[in-house]
């Protein structure tokens, strides 16, 4: 038996943990997550901020890491619609404006066109589509945002934007929100935007980067969502204010943390094994 | 026949006698798609680029909108039951493009093959063309062209451009510096290359220092500044000890210190340093742990949403 474990083709683990992620999709199971502080942070900052306050929108993330960030860039949209906050979309990755474009099409119109106060472009929000030049990109964005660009992402003048009346860059904004999916992202915006000019951010990342922005909460982070966990607490937290989102079709990161708990708990049990396996095989060894 | 192709052949069977059955027995399906058709009236927006609904009925002939009304046909996703929805068969070749490519990545696991081959090389060419179509628009016509010829931007390619805009003179030094990067390329001006290299080192090196000393330096010199007793106001407005902040703040402030310790190579790392260093090793194992477990649980995350995708919009085995 030892012999078999100890020479277990790795395939049969790949197999159990696809087993572990598929079944609990199959049968819905979702997983409520209780708030961490920093993800509660991240929601009394945006509720406390008086309608119509301007939010910069940064969604810097690809497809690749679509599956982590979009449920909370879904979230922190639909929240600051609700509060009627003007929106400033812009990514600073190539890849980024469709995630502009999909965020926008699913939540600011698809959501709330048909509610009876709808979003209306230039005034409540704004595309301002793909800034180039990485972390360089940030400091005029926040200084001054006509000197990189001129035009939205429709190729419409800033200055005939009701939105940009009075604004020159991200040191106009009430909140810089981040979503970032690796380089540039949050710790660029934090060291290159909202420390040097003083504007209030929260940011909102993958795993990966999580223990890299730790650091920067609560002092240069009003707040920080770590992750599909801090996705679906920040759900939780927006359904318990709001209860027309409790239903899950409109809590993507509560429905993934179903799957990922089983992994986890798949992972725990192989760790556990694993070791047990070495534990005996090392005693086995000593006693030949 | 070898072991392997037997597994092979016998999964890509199942997987073929699946699809069959399901194509043939259910109603929805694999990977169909349906649109339903929308007729919509109403006036053009130029600063949304859509048309805006205006009812028909509202607007008589002597309102000065009537000759600006416009009609088109709009194609939304169907609702699952919807009767006037009609199969839509470039949705269709997409979903089934992605779901296809999405199995062929997961065939790695078993082992390297040439589906794999075929959607990794796929993924590096449209990368690669994406990048480069949008660099065209986004520097060279965006950052070039609009502000160094603004007449000729607005006639061939931006007709946003706003009229009156002087040329921006200054736009011609990094122009300069762009194309002295292909000068590495001429046999006698190599050397020229060197300079935009030497401006982009230095510009960088001067931006990230400042950056760095700014928001990493004195600032998380400034958080690590904590007291190690906290006090906080219960509701009766006493002072009582708040063990849990204080708990959390020598947690920290000991974090910091030790790991700093260990890095600290000027005294040798026995006696008291040893164990405080002993101790910062420890801190760091924690932290990479921590930042190990985060970076699984983003892959598995990607592994749901592969799932999800092949389940629901593929197959149609989940969420209605």
């Amino acid at each position: 038996m030892l012999d078999f474990l100890n020479t277990l083709d790795r395939r049969w683990v790949f197999l159990a943990m696809g087993l572990a992620v598929a079944i609990p999709i199959l049968l819905g199971i979702g997983a409520t997550e209780q708030p961490t502080a920093q993800t509660q942070r991240m929601f009394d900052y945006i509720e406390a901020l008086p309608a119509g306050s301007r939010v910069l929108m940064a969604l810097d993330y690809d497809p690749s890491s679509e599956a982590e960030l979009t449920p909370m860039a879904y979230s922190f949209t639909r929240h600051c619609c609700l509060k009627r906050h003007k929106l400033y979309f812009l990514t600073l990755w190539p890849s980024g404006p469709p995630m502009l474009d999909k965020t926008i099409s699913k939540v600011v119109l698809g959501e709330f066109d048909s509610s009876g106060r709808p979003m209306k472009y230039g005034e409540d929000y704004l595309n301002l589509g793909y800034f180039p030049g990485e972390f360089g990109a940030v400091n005029p964005i926040c200084s001054n945002l006509r000197q990189s660009k001129s035009q939205d992402s429709k190729g419409i003048s800033l200055d005939a934007l009701p939105m940009m009346n009075g604004v020159n860059g991200g040191k106009d904004m009430q909140l810089i929100v981040n979503v970032s999916g690796g380089y540039p992202g949050a710790k660029e915006w934090v060291q290159y935007g909202s420390t040097p000019h003083n504007i209030p951010m929260g940011a909102g990342c993958t795993g990966v980067q999580a223990t890299q922005l730790f650091p920067y909460h609560p002092d240069q982070l009003v707040g920080l969502v770590a992750a599909i966990r801090g996705a679906a607490e920040y759900e939780a937290i927006l359904a318990k204010a709001y209860p027309q989102y409790n239903e899950l079709r409109w809590r993507d990161g509560t429905r993934r943390m179903g799957a990922q708990q089983w992994a986890h708990r798949l992972m725990i049990g192989l760790i556990l094994l694993g070791n047990a396996i070495h534990i005996a095989s090392r005693r086995g060894r000593g006693r030949r | 026949m070898k072991r392997e192709t037997l597994i092979w052949t016998m999964l890509l069977a199942f997987g073929a006698v699946f699809l069959l059955l399901r194509a043939v027995a259910t109603e929805r399906g694999v990977g169909r798609q349906y649109v339903v058709a929308r007729e919509i009236a109403g006036l053009f927006d130029e600063t949304a680029g859509k048309i805006v609904e205006v009812d028909p009925k509202t607007i008589t002939v002597d309102d000065s909108r009537y000759h600006r009304m416009q009609r088109a046909t709009q194609y939304v996703e169907a609702l699952h039951g919807d009767t006037s929805a009609v199969f839509s068969l470039s949705r269709t070749i997409g979903i089934w493009l992605a779901a296809l490519l999405t199995l062929c990545i997961f065939s790695y696991m078993y082992r390297d093959n040439v589906c794999y081959k075929l959607a990794e090389a796929l993924i590096v060419g449209v990368s690669a063309g994406y990048a480069m179509v949008v660099a065209f628009w986004d520097v060279l016509i965006a950052k070039f062209l609009v502000r160094l010829t603004p007449n000729v931007a607005r006639y061939a390619f931006v007709p946003d451009t706003p009229t009156g805009n002087d040329t921006e003179w200054l736009y011609l030094v990094p122009l300069i510096l762009g194309v002295l990067v292909f000068a590495r390329w001429l046999p006698k001006g190599k050397w020229l290359a060197r300079w935009p290299l030497a401006f982009v080192v230095g510009t960088t090196a001067g931006l990230k220092l400042i950056s760095f000393l700014d928001a990493d330096f004195i600032s998380q010199i400034r958080s690590t500044i904590l007291p190690l007793v906290v006090f906080a106001t219960d509701q009766g407005g006493a002072r009582v000890f708040d063990w849990k902040q204080s708990l959390e703040n020598i947690v920290l402030v000991a974090g910091v210190l030790t790991s700093l310790t260990y890095f600290y190579f000027s005294v040798e790392h026995t006696g008291v340093v040893g164990r405080i260093s002993r101790l910062g090793v420890w801190v760091l194992m924690i932290t990479f742990g921590a930042s190990f477990a985060l970076t699984v649980m983003s892959r598995i995350t990607l592994l749901t949403m592969r799932l999800e995708f092949l389940f629901q919009d593929w197959l149609g085995i989940v969420g209605g």
